[in-house]
């Protein structure tokens, strides 16, 4: 179910400004990847053109080569549409459809795209995607509530229960702790645990606390200045990242020294 | 004893701070409150004399018989017409003028908002501002002009007058539609992109569904503005006492167009001693039908809001 991801020379644009340069990086199946660095170095906008989410900016390109198992997702025929499916994708703010029920929302990835489902099925997906999210015990009662009554926390498992309804081979995680409180924190980080199991997680977080303990590897990101492009500075095991980093900058970074 | 005169001119000095509003700012927030409560009142004044005006001269004329006839073979100061041929006549037409803006509206503030960039987009947009300053009689002789060309001159119809409306209103349903697909958040776009949704369901499914409250008011306003247009049908449609369900075929009579010639009819000649002659028939005519105008506005009004709650996102 997990796929590996190989990142060759990346280079990322907003119209002419290049704000993400030359990456390359392999993400490993069934890990954590955590992507660290301070505000600006484009640790979003790169986790962002792993699912070609990157181009949907008006003037955003990509340059170089982001393979899914040998496949280069920015390749001639290759449909942006097909690769979100199979990358999916948790964003900062929880942000459930406010029109549908807790459900529906659980439910749209396939409703959303006139897929055929059998009433029986879709209650099995419900169930195993809000268990896959931990929030089945908290939401069984009141399936048919809107999803935006729920807490911050409960929005945010529900958005990644509606993640992996359309059952990807990535997850794609962009600061999604940063909105919510310690214990909904908590919650989320034992779901990533969980979740890396079946799938591939990359997670962008700004806390290194969150980056030492959920993730498997880390890849720490930095700018020389404001205008300039982010690059990556060093990427390898979490536990060297967070000890022994060989460059200066990581150790600085890590360390708190700035950031 | 020291440590608490200490602690009573602490409190002291803090009343002090905070309790002294300076007189100037004060005299300010007076003066501004006044003004802008007379300008209010000066606002509602109009508005309520017009309503006032309307419902006590117009609502002696509102009977089942009024609203049920039409003026067919009624003369003089004979009582006994209504203005059936009229309200059919202006829900047909500003029905057509609806049907077809609407879909025309909603789509071009859809590529305004999803898909519009560069020079073509900014093109649109500023047709659509003009469009918004024609005068409606002019927009009444384009639709009479292009309807010439097809039908020759003298043809009057109602679909005419509701290409007419249709010209009127088409601007002010983009403009309005375009504001409330732009308050959709961003978000919710990307949320359905990163399910693998495609572009074109996004929009059907996700953003016109959210805005669809907001865009039911659009439309609302849209037809409360063309609902009241007299000169575009009266040039386009033209006059009849009779009633005509069909829009593609003869003249229709409109509530604007009845109240424009019922007022200036004005009084009727009576005979002495004739029965069935109210000398002031016309004027009451014309009173009864803005009445039931500004009526069938206000329904309208009650059934857009609850659309809106009907539709509107619920959070329990």
């Amino acid at each position: 179910m997990a796929q590996r991801i190989d990142v060759k020379d990346v280079n990322i644009y907003y119209g002419d400004f290049r704000a993400v340069e030359g990456v390359s990086m392999t993400v490993d199946p069934k890990s954590v990847t955590a992507f660290i660095g301070p505000s600006g170095c484009g640790k979003s906008t790169f986790l962002r053109t792993l699912n070609r989410m990157h181009e949907v900016i008006p003037g955003a390109y990509v340059e170089g080569k982001v393979e899914l198992e040998g496949v280069d997702l920015y390749g001639e025929d290759v449909d942006p549409v097909a690769v979100r499916r199979n990358i999916g994708m948790v964003f900062q703010r929880p942000n459930p459809f406010p029109t549908m029920s807790i459900r529906d929302n659980v439910l749209a990835g396939v409703k959303l795209n006139n897929r055929k489902i059998s009433k029986s099925d879709a209650e099995d997906l419900v169930e195993a995607s809000l268990r896959g999210a931990n929030l089945w015990n908290e939401v069984k009662d009141r399936l048919d509530r809107p999803g935006s009554g729920l807490s911050g926390g409960q929005q945010q498992r529900l958005c990644i229960a509606r993640a992996i309804a359309v059952k990807p081979q990535v997850v794609l995680m962009d600061e999604p702790c940063s909105a919510l409180d310690p214990i909904s924190t908590l919650a989320i980080e034992d779901l990533i645990q969980e979740l890396k199991k079946d799938y591939t997680i990359v997670i962008v977080t700004h806390n290194m606390q969150q980056a030492a303990r959920v993730s498997d590897r880390t890849a720490f990101f930095n700018i020389a200045g404001t205008g300039k492009p982010g690059r990556l500075i060093e990427m390898n095991d979490t536990a060297t990242i967070f000890s022994s980093p060989a460059e200066k900058a990581t150790e600085d970074y890590v360390s708190g020294r700035f950031g | 004893m020291s440590a608490d005169t200490s602690t009573m001119d602490a409190t002291e000095r803090t009343r002090a701070l905070l309790t002294t509003a300076e007189p100037r700012r004060r005299r300010t927030d007076r003066i501004m409150a006044v003004l802008i409560w007379g300008a209010f009142l000066l606002a509602m004044v109009p508005l309520v004399s017009l309503l006032w005006t309307v419902l006590f001269t117009g609502a002696g004329r509102i009977s089942i018989d009024f609203l049920t006839f039409s003026m067919r073979g009624i003369f003089g100061g004979d009582p006994s017409g209504g203005i059936y041929h009229a309200v059919t006549g202006t829900l047909i037409i500003t029905g057509c003028a609806t049907l077809i803006s609407v879909p025309i509206g909603i789509l071009v503030a859809i590529y305004l908002v999803e898909y519009g960039r560069g020079p073509l987009a900014r093109a649109v947009t500023f047709f659509v501002d003009v469009m918004t300053g024609i005068p409606s009689i002019v927009a009444g002789l384009f639709a009479v002009a292009l309807f010439t060309i097809f039908f020759g001159p003298g043809a009057r119809f109602g679909l005419i007058g509701a290409v007419a409306l249709s010209v009127l209103m088409i601007p002010v349903v983009v403009r309005s539609c375009e504001e409330m697909l732009k308050l959709v958040p961003n978000e919710l776009r990307e949320a359905a992109y990163a399910l693998g949704v495609p572009k074109w369901l996004t929009i059907v499914r996700i953003v016109l569904r959210t805005a669809v409250a907001g865009l039911t008011t659009s439309v609302l306003l849209a037809v409360a503005r063309v609902i009241g247009e007299t000169a575009p049908l009266l040039v386009a449609v033209g006059v009849t006492d009779s009633i005509n369900f069909d829009p593609s075929e003869g003249r229709m009579m409109t509530l604007p167009v009845f109240i424009y010639r019922q007022y200036s009819q004005g009084l009727a000649t009576c005979r002495e001693g004739q029965a069935n002659c109210v000398a002031d028939i016309a004027l009451q005519n014309a009173w009864g039908a803005a009445l039931t105008l500004i009526a069938i506005v206000m329904l309208l009004n009650i059934a857009g809001r609850l659309v809106n709650r009907w539709f509107a996102p619920k959070t329990r």
